[in-house]
């Protein structure tokens, strides 16, 4: 697995996808945090950063789909994945080496964004007035999405040998999962239901980390959508043996 | 026994890609597989190489189950697949140590420059395989598949769409290498298993149709040896029907005699005697050799 995860690492940084990730991603954000008019915390008043907690899932639909597309549909296309699955290594390592190569990218990426955090803490009235509690809750709820965003890709990059499709399906899969439960929530038809659909999304569970509160649940919910990707993944990787 | 395959059947849809084929493959041997496109080559090897599983029968590597004992299969055997695939944005030396890591093989760095140095790779060794050619990226296939010193080598075409100095190069490396080694290459190239197998092995649609060396196919499928003789003028018709009556001439063409009998010592012995008999000059005596191509032409028909 090991091995894996330097090679897919290593990839990363020499095809400059990583790079260009970190860099959108922070660009953008600072741009939305300090810079337009409708989302800038200078402006907003509050010693707080969660334009960036309410801007990172989104920004975050398309990076990591571009991180992800690649990794399963380039080796089906260039045919190494034939290299792969005849190299003494089970497919549970293929696909976690890929998965948390994937996954520290993306921390890289979230990593200076805590300079922001400094920033505003350094700023606050009093001085390191600002909510700790909901800024790590927050964090960790990005985390968790990022992870469960990444196997969402993995699965649709495991889907096809085409780069694109994996992206578009890819994008549309985590948006779905993102925010569409919330849309259908606030259907009237479903009156009485809506707490239970907007669980099913991400973004209700997102939500509650924010606050600070880390609910178990929460946590279970987040770990069972990686998993069920994961899983599904593995299905559709392992089955040119059926 | 390295190789060791039962009754081995992959079906697509309805169709049998290979149709119930056992052989076995002794320690040592290096097999030519041999087969018109489609035949099921490839997909044999796959399935020793544990990509594909068998739709029915078994097949043992070294005596270990392909299916069962797969990862253990993977780690006995080097693989060079069909065309070749590699990470075109990798440098060859990068691409050697992934792999020298995905195997677990210890002291990663000597092994790959020794690698290096087996297959002629130094000059290109800090170069991107992207930018290799093709003949090269050929040896960084080979360097990938021995790099754990396997003891059984598949190798799936490996001197396919090569030029002629680098195929006599790659054979030259596969023949070195395998002296100690079990190895199995597919072609279509006769020459090539007639310099370097120790046995063929000719698949068609599936099933195995010619199984042996191959100077002792070239005996069992030979029919009539065909003798052609050039005399200095042309033949009389008198002397023609005293030509017949020894030996039937199957054509004619200004001096040259086309001759067909089972025993060539004889017919050459025939063929002069009458030369000398009849005071003509024999300028040319020529046995159609009855090469491995008229073999693999006549039985994947």
């Amino acid at each position: 697995m090991f091995s894996i995860f330097k090679k897919e690492i290593r990839s990363f940084l020499s095809s400059l996808i990583a790079i260009i990730v970190i860099v959108v991603f922070l660009i953008a954000n600072g741009l939305f945090l300090w810079v337009f008019h409708e989302t800038n915390i200078l402006d907003s008043g509050y010693a707080n950063i969660d334009p960036l907690f309410e801007m990172a899932p989104l920004i975050f639909i398309f990076l990591i789909s571009a991180i992800t597309m690649r990794s399963f549909s380039e080796e089906k296309k260039a045919g190494t994945f034939e290299i792969l699955t005849t190299k003494p290594i089970t497919d549970t390592s293929i696909l976690l080496g890929k998965y948390f190569a994937g996954l520290v990218i993306v921390i890289f990426s979230i990593l200076p964004t805590l300079i922001y955090y400094y920033t505003v803490s350094e700023l606050a009235v009093p001085k390191g007035n600002i909510d700790t509690g909901a800024l790590w809750g927050s964090y960790l709820g990005l985390v968790l999405l990022s992870a469960g965003y990444i196997s969402i890709g993995l699965f649709s990059s495991v889907i096809t040998d085409n780069q694109i499709v994996s992206f578009i399906v890819s994008m549309f899969l985590c948006f779905f999962f993102y925010s569409t439960f919330d849309y259908l929530g606030s259907f009237s038809f479903f009156k009485n239901t809506e707490f239970f659909i907007e669980w099913f999304g991400i973004s209700y569970h997102y939500r509650n980390i924010s606050k600070g509160v880390v609910d178990s649940r929460d946590i279970v919910y987040f770990l069972s959508l990686i998993v069920l990707f994961l899983w599904l993944t593995k299905i559709i990787f392992s089955s040119r043996k059926w | 026994m390295s190789i060791r395959v039962e009754h081995l059947i992959k079906t697509y849809g309805k169709q049998n890609a290979v149709n119930d084929i056992s052989f076995a493959i002794e320690t040592g041997e290096i097999v030519g597989f041999l087969g018109p496109n489609g035949a099921g080559k490839t997909t044999t090897m796959k399935m020793l190489t544990c990509f594909i599983p068998p739709s029915s029968g078994k097949a043992f590597i070294n005596g270990l189950d392909v299916e069962e004992k797969s990862i253990e299969v993977r780690r006995q055997i080097g693989y060079l697949p069909e065309h070749n695939p590699l990470y075109t944005d990798m440098y060859v030396k990068e691409y050697l140590h992934f792999i020298a890591s995905v195997y677990k093989i210890g002291n990663i760095s000597k092994r790959v420059q020794e690698m290096i140095e087996m297959t002629g790779l130094q000059v290109e060794q800090k170069k991107k395989i992207g930018q290799l050619s093709k003949g090269y990226r050929q040896r960084v296939g080979l360097a990938q598949a021995m790099i754990h010193n396997p003891s059984v080598l598949i190798l799936d075409e490996p001197t396919s769409g090569l030029d002629p100095n680098q195929i006599v190069e790659i054979r030259n490396l596969i023949t070195t290498i395998g002296k100690d080694k079990t190895v199995m290459l597919s072609t279509h190239i006769m020459q090539e298993v007639e310099a370097m197998c120790n046995r063929v092995m000719i698949v068609n649609r599936g099933n195995i149709v010619a199984n042996g060396k191959p100077a002792e196919l070239k005996q069992q499928f030979s029919s009539d040896i065909i003798l052609t003789v050039k005399f200095n003028t042309p033949l009389s018709q008198q002397q023609r029907k005293l030509l017949e009556q020894q030996i039937s001439i199957v054509a004619h063409e200004g001096n040259s005699y086309t001759l067909k009998g089972k025993d060539e010592e004889g017919m050459k012995a025939i063929a002069f005697n009458f030369a000398v008999a009849n005071q003509l000059m024999l300028s040319e005596m020529k046995v159609a050799e009855n090469s491995l191509e008229d073999i693999f032409k006549n039985v994947t028909r």
